[in-house]
């Protein structure tokens, strides 16, 4: 009788109910989510290689990657290449949506348009800048070539700071579409109101931009841009096309030397460590963009929090 | 004039194997395959299909010749076998994710110690190996140490994929040089000679597997360094390894600008558009040289002009070449482990082997001592050099084990990295050795 009752009252209670509802998708991201990632941290504290399952070691693997120059060199750029690509790429972005917003003709389709480096596979893309930085037949080399701006081949891949610039412009060709589209959609959330009782006050267009636009707009950017740096942080196929890490490691992220240590030099337990030691990285980008970008006192102009 | 004569020769017969011929080939494949079938000792289970994960092929008639080969096992045996292609350097991942997870293709084709990186999972083939090895006149070394672990064979070695200097006659004979020279210090004054007459030649120092990995490995290797000694210690810094590089560096001063980029592709590329007069690579770029010159001229010119060299030899004095080896192994997880031996041994047989070889036009060398008689090594001069990479290459590793430390060395770019930091000045050689001791010490501890 008691336990009838009780199973009732599971079924039937309003909580409850909001619990079985959870069920199924709690179970998804314990299984694909919680599950793997808990499996890469465990892996990570052993000295597991592919065919063997390993032994725990403790923090062996990371004490071993903290001192590796390679790795250094790996978080020196994993860093870089999401500080500037971002920043490149919200700034750009954010001009193209302010752009895209004006009235024009043909906007429908400027705007398809510029969703474009999106669509196409990164792999796709990659190969296309493969071409377009290859230090023998680049068109770029070609163009400057034959406007007799420079006379030899641009070392575009071979060289540790081009290969790194080269790198970057290619992430941010790739990514500016996803910004400039998202704030678009924002700045079309801005009521038309706002802009006309400015015009009365007489602001000028930086006033408007700066007092109305901006400010309405940070909470799409705190969440556009928490995914922008997640995604760059977390990139792996354009540089595994590009310059699969060279020249001599200068290129490599942790993403790419995560999957060349565990994979392909079958050292899983080290592999594990180094993806691993991307989680403090993202969470502090999470961190930041959601506890800072989204306060109040920055979206509504006050100043209390 | 006799070029002439040789290039048509060789256009008969490389599409002999696959138009012309092909049929009456493939009914003398079928009639051999059938007899194979009867007196075969390795019964194919009842019911049994394979599927086979191979590296993507890089000269397509030995595609077409494979294919043929595995056409004529299935019309044999009954045995239905799916091949399944991937790129060289993805091959690996996949047979290790494989391995791991016990489920995937029955057989995997692979490069260099592919089977030592999970030896406990690959079938004990060495019944097939052994009688194979009595019949064709036994393996050479290398296959030896790539196809055995702990005293048993773990895999079939195919073949090898003879990794030579490619060059233009003209262009170094403009340079006043006839041949390639047989020392590393005469071959310095090549490539310096080259790139004062403004072709220079180049190798990889990107992060390419094949190429990179094949060039860096001889310059180390005939200066007498070596990255391991045979107990597997590591000896990598040492006099003779600080040689190496300042002879590498040296030499790539004569390089053509971007080497530092090249993957195992832009060295062909650039090769076959006549960009640069020397690099190292398989005999593909004159297969395909050879499969354009018909309509393009100057392709026909590349071919005609373009010849095949054995590596110079260091100070050691002896070769050190370092060729990629094609291992075939059958994982343990397969249910049809029979059908799997049957495969490997049907593929390796005279009938078959020979027909393969010819039409992969000496891309892949043989590692049985039988098929040196194999035609298409008097067919071409230009590629008769080929027939002796078996013999002559070192193995992954060195003089230590091929195993999956040696892999594991080779896939996290130990050596072509240390290179690539000196050749590109991002480190001093005493720095750049420092960091691959450091990592070899811990792959091999």
């Amino acid at each position: 009788m008691n336990q009838t009752s009780s199973w009732e009252r599971l079924r039937s209670n309003r909580n409850w109910l909001g619990f079985w509802f959870m069920l199924p998708a709690a179970a998804f991201l314990l299984l694909f989510l919680v599950y793997p990632l808990g499996l890469g941290i465990w892996l990570s504290f052993t000295d597991s290689r592919i065919g063997t399952p390993g032994e725990y070691v403790g923090v062996e693997n990371y004490e071993w990657i903290i001192e590796d120059p390679k790795f250094q060199t790996a978080v020196f750029f994993t860093i870089l290449y999401t500080l500037v690509a971002s920043a490149i790429k919200f700034a750009v972005g954010l001009y193209l949506a302010v752009l895209l917003n004006q009235s024009m003709p043909l906007k429908a389709l400027i705007r398809a348009l510029v969703l474009i480096p999106f669509i196409v596979p990164t792999v796709l893309s990659a190969v296309a800048f493969w071409w377009i930085f290859d230090p023998q037949f680049s068109i770029i080399s070609w163009s400057l070539k034959h406007l007799g701006l420079i006379d030899h081949n641009i070392n575009f891949l071979g060289d540790v700071v081009n290969a790194r610039a080269s790198v970057i412009f290619a992430n941010i060709w790739r990514g500016v579409p996803f910004i400039a589209i998202s704030l678009l959609a924002g700045l079309q959330t801005v009521p038309a109101s706002l802009y006309e009782a400015a015009t009365l006050d007489g602001a000028s267009r930086w006033q408007m931009f700066r007092r109305i636009t901006y400010p309405l707009l940070t909470p799409i950017v705190a969440v556009v841009m928490t995914f922008s740096v997640l995604f760059t942080f977390t990139d792996f196929q354009l540089i595994k096309v590009l310059t699969n890490g060279g020249p001599a490691g200068s290129t490599e992220l942790m993403a790419t030397m995560s999957y060349n240590t565990a994979i392909l030099g079958s050292r899983i337990g080290e592999g594990a460590a180094v993806s691993t030691a991307m989680v403090p990285f993202l969470l502090a980008a999470i961190m930041f963009s959601w506890f800072g970008l989204q306060r109040r006192r920055w979206q509504q102009g006050e100043s209390n929090d | 004039m006799t070029e002439r004569k040789f290039t048509r020769r060789d256009a008969l017969k490389a599409g002999g194997a696959l138009a012309g011929a092909g049929a009456l080939q493939a009914a003398h494949l079928a009639a051999f395959a059938q007899a194979w079938a009867q007196s075969n000792q390795w019964k194919p289970e009842k019911g049994a299909k394979l599927q086979l994960l191979r590296w993507k092929r890089f000269v397509q008639s030995e595609e077409d010749g494979f294919m043929a080969l595995v056409a004529a096992f299935t019309k044999a045996t009954g045995v239905p076998v799916s091949v399944l292609n991937e790129s060289l350097d993805d091959v690996q991942p996949k047979a290790s994710v494989a391995a791991n997870t016990g489920q995937g293709p029955d057989i995997f084709w692979g490069l260099y110690s592919l089977p030592h990186l999970f030896p406990t999972k690959c079938v004990d083939v060495s019944d097939v190996a052994e009688y194979l090895g009595k019949k064709y006149g036994g393996w050479d070394n290398a296959a030896q140490i790539y196809g055995k672990s702990k005293g048993r064979w773990i895999d079939i070695p195919v073949g090898y994929n003879g990794n030579v200097i490619n060059y233009r006659k003209s262009m170094i004979e403009k340079a006043g040089f006839k041949e390639i020279p047989k020392d590393t210090a005469g071959f310095n004054e090549l490539m310096k000679a080259l790139k004062a007459k403004g072709t220079p030649g180049g190798f990889a120092l990107g992060r390419a597997s094949g190429d990179g990995n094949a060039w860096v490995h001889w310059a180390l290797w005939a200066h007498g360094g070596n990255l391991v000694d045979a107990k597997d210690k590591v000896i990598i810094n040492s006099p003779e390894t600080v040689k190496a590089l300042e002879y590498a560096k040296e030499l790539s001063t004569h390089f053509v600008p971007g080497t530092a980029s090249w993957n195992d592709s832009f060295n062909n590329k650039a090769f076959l558009s006549g960009e640069i007069s020397l690099t190292n690579n398989g005999v593909s770029i004159y297969a395909a040289a050879k499969a354009g010159a018909g309509k393009d001229p100057k392709m026909k010119e590349i071919m005609e002009d373009m010849d095949h060299s054995l590596w110079p030899v260091g100070p050691v004095g002896k070769p050190t070449e370092f060729h990629i080896c094609y291992p075939m192994l059958a994982m343990k997880y397969s249910k049809f482990p029979q059908a799997c031996k049957a495969f490997m041994a049907f593929t390796m047989e005279a009938d078959n082997y020979n027909k393969w070889l010819e039409a992969s036009v000496a891309y892949i060398t043989h590692p049985l001592a039988a098929y040196d008689a194999n035609p298409v090594w008097k067919s071409d001069p230009k590629l008769s050099i080929v027939k002796d990479c078996g013999r002559r290459t070192l193995t992954a590793g060195g003089l230590g084990s091929v195993g999956e430390k040696a892999a594991s060395a080779l896939a996290d770019f130990v050596v072509l990295d240390m290179f690539a930091s000196v050749c590109t000045d991002r480190a001093s050689a005493k720095d750049a050795i420092a960091v691959a001791e450091r990592q070899a010490r811990r792959i091999y501890r």
